[in-house]
């Protein structure tokens, strides 16, 4: 069998055309550059009923054009990949295999963006979201993601098992037919084999998940322990204040990956460190909704007492399958610490996934406690804190219904920026080698194991590297979009 | 206070580097991968490292005497090895306050040269970085920021989220494929940096320096750019326009020194990320420098290394944090008089 192009029968009516659209765009948005500043700006003339008009000029001329050449290689991107589903990887080649592939993720972004669109007036700032073409880019460049690693999970995408090695696949080139391939099974390794042959495609789709599983979950943590201690030291100040932001900017004046060395390797590991951080960061969201409920209920006991029992009990039978592992917190060659028995624990996170979760927190949150405590700072000494402690409302009330809602905006945009940046922080764990096991296919592992061979064989690096690279800018232009859209309230 | 953060950290680096499991694993680094567990002991009680962590601390700072120990058959080993010294004066304090930094067992050789010459390479890969990064972002920045909403704002701006967006080993992986892989087959650039510490030339030192650069650009571009945009709505902006002072010189005179003073902090708190940058970059690059020293220590916990690396890169971000507060201070007039 024939090895794929990147385009197929598709290509060669649309890859010219392409290929002249991008070279148009590139000197229009040259052009555009060098005439803002050489050509002057059109001139105003005065319309017979008296308005003024001004002339567009050669530089209005370049913005225009710019504009039409970038719809225009939108447009057949979209071609490529709407055509290329129709057309499978045989009249379209890789483009086409891939996009036949995701099929059930363009499904669920178009009708996600469907639904969004039809009720953004009644949906909030999410809603507002949907107003800003850089915002729904974002947007849309984070949902794809998070659907291919939510599909990609459940099998759905996924061509090859992305641990299986297959003979005669090692370093193979995109689109490479599969030797000897058996009914049932895919025709072909579309974005080529890694140095061990197995499928990049495959285990790009797969590391998606592990970032999907690791990075939200990670940063709203970080976001728990952040919130709970620096909405303190903002509004208490005092000794509080200064022990603990002495500690943050302790951890922060470590090198991240220094700190990650140190946490990380598999002898401090098999010390338990990772484990008894576990024990006291995951304490935090307890800690957090137990005060938030509390503080607003508390003059209703008869509701706030079955309400504190259900969540806290929900939460702390979480926490303990979450902390504990085969009947135990800790279970080192010293120290054993009995847990929740293992008939009871529904839930276990893999050793490697656990370590790599609590250093990212231990890393995000002294960054959230200095953004939170500085919010505290400046906002409570707004009228409507010094009107509910005139009230006689309780500190820890006044923090978390008074202040923490109107410091919500930049602590979404936060939010956004932080889970970008907690990808990055996976990948370098993966880069370095750290914490998931080395067959494991997250983008980091993999981008390591590629860049060995990477002056012959870049394909297996370059995937997930790109993949990588999207979802962090999906990230931040969907931040960017969100912190445009709440200011303008 | 800087002293206190700085003992602080090194404790905690002290404290984790000794914990038994990686004394266990140097040990047999060391002495040979079948040792039993009887002789790891005795191999570590033979050089100190069973003592209480605390002493051991005092000893790294010299603040506690130096180990010494008297073997059976008459052999004595000591923590102060150095070898200019008469036998009989090599007892007694040998820490960091001695100006003993202590002895490399991974590379066999002592710390402070070690790091003093890794770092030497660095401050070259750096300086260049700087020369490279700093014009470059704070021109995106002044260009993007002097007309807000324009198509050149557009442009310049979305460069800058991308390459914000851009951890160093995303970048440093498509630059190689790119410019320097067989694959596409442009070559203009070499895909290791080890020549460059020697001799570095155009071709094997521009992608590590592009690489590092870049990731550390967009953040500084995107704060001038914030800086200019609000220094451009200002009052005395406006009245010189009407006066009719023409745009350039406007941009000139008047906006950038006072859009200048904002990225300057961000520029000096960047280092630090930088010091994590330049890690990833020489490990990709393999160039011998600082951050390939601090991976080569981490990864075989080679403690003495891995401790003086630590010291200097916290010295690095705390000096960096007090140069930006005082460079604020004097750069911005209205605090500076108050």
């Amino acid at each position: 069998m024939e090895p794929l192009t990147y385009t197929g029968g598709l290509g060669t009516v649309l890859d010219p055309i392409f290929q002249i659209l991008i070279v148009g765009l590139a000197l229009a948005l040259l052009s555009q550059i060098v005439l803002s500043f050489v050509a002057p700006s059109g001139r105003a003339h005065i319309n017979p009923d008296g308005t003024l008009a001004a002339s567009v000029g050669p530089h209005g001329l370049s913005i225009r054009l710019s504009t039409y050449l970038f719809l225009g290689v939108v447009a057949i991107s979209l071609v490529y990949l709407v055509v290329g589903a129709l057309l499978g990887p045989e009249g379209a080649g890789i483009v086409g295999g891939v996009s036949r592939r995701l099929i059930p993720v363009w499904i669920a972004l178009v009708a996600l963006f469907a639904v969004s669109i039809m009720y953004k007036r009644r949906l909030g700032l999410y809603g507002k979201l949907f107003d800003s073409t850089v915002g729904m880019i974002g947007f849309g460049l984070v949902m794809f993601w998070v659907f291919v690693g939510l599909m990609g999970a459940a099998d759905m995408i996924v061509t090859h098992d992305a641990l299986s090695q297959l003979s005669g696949m090692k370093n193979k080139s995109p689109g490479t037919p599969v030797r000897g391939a058996e009914d049932g099974e895919y025709l072909w390794y579309l974005l080529g084999g890694d140095n061990l042959a197995r499928d990049v495609f495959s285990r790009v789709v797969k590391g998606a998940f592990v970032v999907v599983q690791i990075a939200p979950f990670a940063t709203l943590f970080a976001f728990m322990v952040g919130i709970t201690l620096g909405l303190p030291a903002g509004y208490y100040g005092g000794a509080l204040d200064t022990i603990i932001s002495f500690i943050a900017n302790l951890i922060l004046a470590f090198p991240v990956i220094l700190l990650f060395y140190l946490l990380v390797t598999p002898e401090i590991t098999a010390v338990g460190v990772p484990k008894y951080m576990a024990i006291v960061l995951f304490f935090f969201p307890i800690i957090f909704f137990t005060v938030l409920l509390n503080s607003r209920y508390y003059t209703q006991p008869s509701v706030r007492t079955p309400l504190l029992i259900v969540v806290i009990g929900a939460l702390f039978f979480a926490y303990l399958t979450l902390v504990s592992s085969d009947g135990a917190f800790v279970s080192t060659d010293d120290v054993y610490i009995p847990g929740l028995p293992a008939a009871l624990d529904i839930f276990d996170m893999s050793p490697g996934i656990l370590v790599v979760f609590v250093s990212v927190v231990f890393v995000n949150a002294p960054t959230v406690f200095r953004i939170v405590r500085g919010l505290a700072l400046d906002i409570k000494t707004r009228d409507y804190v010094a009107a509910a402690q005139t009230r006689g409302e309780g500190p820890w009330y006044i923090m978390l219904w008074e202040i923490l809602p109107n410091a919500r905006g930049p602590l979404i945009v936060d939010f956004c920026l932080r889970i970008g940046y907690t990808t990055i922080l996976l990948g370098t764990l993966g880069f370095f080698g750290l914490g998931l096991p080395p067959e494991s296919p997250d983008w980091g592992t993999t981008i390591n194991d590629g860049r060995k061979l990477l002056s012959i064989y870049p394909h297996a690096a370059i995937a997930p590297a790109l993949s990588l690279l999207s979802l962090v800018l999906g990230l931040n232009l969907l931040a960017d979009g969100l912190r445009e859209e709440s200011l303008k309230d | 206070m800087m002293l206190f953060t700085a003992i602080c950290l090194t404790f905690v680096v002290f404290f984790m580097t000794n914990l038994y499991p990686n004394l266990e694993k140097l040990a047999k680094n060391q002495g040979n991968f079948r040792m039993s567990d009887e002789a790891v002991n005795s191999w570590l009680s033979d050089r100190g490292y069973t003592d209480n962590t605390f002493v051991k601390f005092g000893r790294w700072l010299g603040v506690a005497q130096g180990w010494e120990t008297v073997k059976e058959d008459g052999t004595v080993l000591r923590q102060c090895r150095d070898s200019d010294l008469p036998e009989e004066e090599r007892v007694g304090y040998c820490g960091v306050l001695q100006g003993y930094w202590g002895y490399s067992l991974q590379f066999k050789d002592d710390v402070s040269g070690l790091v003093a010459a890794r770092l030497g390479n660095t401050g070259k890969l750096m300086g260049i970085v700087m020369l490279v990064m700093v014009p470059m972002a704070l021109i995106v920045g002044v260009l993007a920021g002097m007309r807000e909403g324009s198509g050149l704002d557009r442009s310049l701006s979305t460069f800058s989220i991308t390459t914000t967006a851009t951890p160093e080993y995303v970048s440093g992986v498509l630059f190689i494929a790119i410019f320097s892989s067989s694959a596409v087959g442009l070559k203009w650039f070499k895909g290791s940096a080890t020549t460059a510490m020697d001799d570095a030339t155009f071709a094997n030192f521009t992608l590590p320096v592009l690489t590092i650069a870049l990731y550390g650009m967009g953040y500084i571009a995107r704060m001038t750019r914030a800086s200019m945009a609000e220094v451009m709505t200002a009052q005395y902006i406006r009245t010189a326009r009407l006066k009719g002072v023409s745009f350039p010189n406007i941009v000139m005179k008047h906006a950038l020194r006072n859009a200048l003073i904002a990225p300057f902090t961000v520029i000096m708190l960047q280092f630090p990320w930088l010091l994590n940058g330049v890690v990833i970059v020489e490990t990709l690059f393999n160039y011998k420098g600082f951050g390939w020293l601090l991976v080569q220590a981490a990864g075989n916990n080679d403690i003495d290394t891995l401790l003086a690396v630590s010291v200097v890169s916290v010295f690095v971000v705390l000096l960096t944090q007090l140069i930006s507060d005082i460079g604020y201070v004097y750069l911005n007039p209205r605090i500076r008089i108050s």
